[in-house]
């Protein structure tokens, strides 16, 4: 299977950054598992597929990365064209108020992307407040987290292969 | 009462967490089997198994965690944690900033840079390569990440290679994967 950060930031197959890539071959692959089990999970708990791949969509839109909006718009496609009811994708957008236990993951998913630093036990509290089970918020933090680090990879990739 | 730590230091804290971490002896199969290793092979810590609730990613991150941080070749063992204190300090994770300083002051056996850093951020006053490896590393954990040809020429001026800059660039970017875990289910608190 091609590798989604690869794929996304147009790496060239040759030349030093191909290189360095091959190098680090295993962290790559491993970091292609991560996107697996954070995306499209064997035990997806109560935060379905899709909406993770709504998720992921709105923090890659929140962060600007062009080739990351656009495979996970695809992605969120391939569930079916009432997978997203709220346009959760698009950034600032809220679900309605009765759906609330999407609104506090999305309250989540903004602060943790563009502010971490800001985040404290009461943006916890208000999960399990929404009614998240402690596994959910673990696996709704661990989707947050990876996609932070797959976007800011494939950011560097896509410049330093621009040059190759 | 322990208090809750809010300024960086490169004491290294008690870490709180905010979920119930998973009891070991109830653990399901694939959560024993994600168990079997630690980050930096350290004994199995309440962060670890918070992180537990999840074994599908928890087996594979810590693997990655490790290749990242001490796979040879490429940038220097130093150099890395440089990156993951970078990322730490934007995302103030004061409990991965701790504990990543202390690992580069042991590494170079000096407290001035990690010192500086933690009072001056990106002004502190560092010789020009470990100053331009902060800088991009910082730049690149804000939201939205900030990264250029600029950014890429600054870290070759001071004679970063392309392995040199993809490993700076997979520590750094770890850490801002390992803050938003860190820093959200748990807190610091001052260890007695």
């Amino acid at each position: 299977m091609t590798h989604v950060i690869e794929k996304a930031a147009n790496v060239p197959a040759t030349g030093p950054l191909a290189e360095a890539l091959a190098m680090r071959g295993k962290l790559m692959d491993l970091t292609q598992a991560s996107y697996e089990a954070a995306l499209l999970p064997v035990d997806e708990g109560q935060v379905p597929a899709s909406v993770r791949a709504a998720l992921a969509c709105r923090m890659a839109r929140i962060c600007q990365q062009a080739g990351l909006s656009q495979h996970y718009a695809d992605l969120l496609q391939r569930y079916g064209r009432d997978a997203d009811p709220y346009q959760l994708a698009q950034p600032g957008t809220r679900p309605p108020k009765e759906q609330t236990r999407l609104g506090a993951m999305v309250a989540y998913v903004d602060l943790v992307t563009q502010s971490p630093r800001d985040a404290t036990k009461a943006d916890i509290d208000a999960l399990t407040q929404a009614g998240l089970e402690e596994a959910d918020i673990v696996r709704l933090a661990g989707l947050v987290a990876f996609v932070n680090y797959q976007l800011r990879v494939t950011a560097v990739l896509s410049v330093m292969g621009e040059n190759s | 009462m322990s208090r809750v730590i809010h300024k960086f230091t490169t004491r290294v804290p008690t870490w709180r967490p905010h979920i119930t971490p998973i009891d070991l002896d109830s653990a399901t199969p694939a959560q024993r089997e994600a168990l079997k290793e630690t980050p930096s092979n350290t004994k199995i810590s309440d962060y670890v198994l918070v992180l537990a609730h999840d074994p599908e990613s928890l087996r594979i991150r810590t693997s990655l965690f490790n290749g990242i941080m001490y796979d040879k070749g490429g940038l220097s063992r130093e150099e890395r944690e440089l990156g993951a204190v970078a990322a730490s300090v934007v995302n103030r994770c004061i409990y991965c900033a701790a504990v990543h300083a202390q690992r580069y002051n042991h590494i170079v056996g000096d407290e001035k840079v990690m010192q500086d850093i933690f009072l001056r951020g990106k002004e502190a006053d560092l010789v020009p390569r470990v100053r331009a490896i902060l800088k991009f590393a910082m730049r690149l954990s804000e939201c939205p990440p900030n990264v250029s040809q600029d950014d890429i020429q600054s870290l070759r001026e001071v004679g970063l290679d392309e392995q040199e800059i993809l490993d700076l660039t997979l520590s750094t970017t770890l850490f801002g994967w390992a803050n938003r875990l860190m820093h959200t289910l748990g807190e610091p608190v001052s260890s007695h």
